[in-house]
């Protein structure tokens, strides 16, 4: 939560920075954010290398697991196309890249910002912090009526991390190596999907 | 495309590392500080980008949406695949 509201910071800083033109001009530079992508990306393979539970579950014989990642990409890029199909102005290829951020905001909104534009990015972040935000807050009550899938669902990429605690809360601590495996699929189904859909 | 490749290097590279906790708590911080770089750089993109900046409003009507059909339609296929494949996973009551 505290990191989602530097996250914030950060975006609105750099808006009021931009808007006022005292920002340097060298920021503007398009390679400038590519390199430091780059690194980004290394960065984000390297700790989820390192996850020894991502490399149990390779090990692991019960690949059903797997159907829980898999149903909330599903899932996610049904919801979101349907929307594409009201919303004036979002193509549905924009619309899968969006929701194929799976709730990993910080990601999502600078890899679809560097290909697929300033604006999409704004909205990618809106909407995949948004999707953090709202699985905190509704975790328990999705449990009730949903089943106990649901909040690892909605958690999307989170749920390996920030929405880990409220869902291990709501659903049972023996659903946490579920929460990580399948929010460790989705972390890397992300960055794949988003670049196979705006390329 | 190439991002992929700097991910794919970052994996094994993790998985060779996996024991160095000191290491890996400098790269946590890394990632936390070029996320923060990277938010801040497309702040000020949108920012010097007049027609971005006007359509704020909408766009985040737009980003409302699209997260409404995120969160309903993962949370419904995954209440379908638990009813059929997880038998003790529905019913939290």
């Amino acid at each position: 939560m505290r990191n989602s509201l530097i996250i914030l910071g950060c975006l609105l800083a750099g808006i009021l920075g931009g808007i006022s033109g005292l920002t340097p001009s060298v920021l503007l530079h398009p390679n400038a954010a590519v390199y430091v992508l780059d690194v980004l990306l290394l960065l984000v393979g390297i700790e989820v290398g390192a996850n020894p539970r991502v490399w149990e579950v390779l090990k692991d014989q019960n690949a059903r697991i797997l159907l829980v990642p898999l149903s909330a990409a599903l899932g996610t890029l049904l919801g979101v196309a349907l929307c594409a199909s009201v919303i004036p102005g979002v193509g549905i290829k924009e619309a899968l890249a969006v929701g194929s951020g799976f709730g990993y905001y910080s990601l999502a909104s600078v890899l679809i910002a560097e290909i697929g534009g300033k604006s999409l990015g704004v909205v990618a972040l809106l909407a995949n912090m948004g999707r953090e935000l709202a699985t905190l807050v509704t975790a328990p009550l999705l449990a009730r009526h949903f089943g106990r899938l649901a909040p690892i669902a909605s958690g999307g990429a989170t749920a390996m991390d920030t929405t880990l605690p409220i869902i291990t809360r709501t659903v049972g601590a023996e659903y946490a190596v579920m929460a990580v495996v399948s929010g460790a699929v989705l972390t890397l189904l992300a960055p794949v999907l988003i670049t196979a859909l705006l390329h | 495309m190439q991002v992929l490749l700097f991910l794919a290097i970052g994996i094994l590279a993790g998985y060779l590392v996996r024991s160095k906790r000191g290491l890996l708590a400098a790269a946590s911080r890394a990632t936390t500080w070029s996320l923060y770089i990277l938010i801040f750089l497309l702040g000020v993109s949108v920012g010097a980008n007049e027609a971005v900046v006007r359509a704020l409003g909408k766009l985040g009507v737009q980003a409302l949406i699209l997260c409404a059909g995120a969160v309903g339609g993962s949370v419904l296929v995954s209440c379908l695949v638990s009813r059929v494949f997880f038998r003790a996973a529905s019913n939290a009551k």
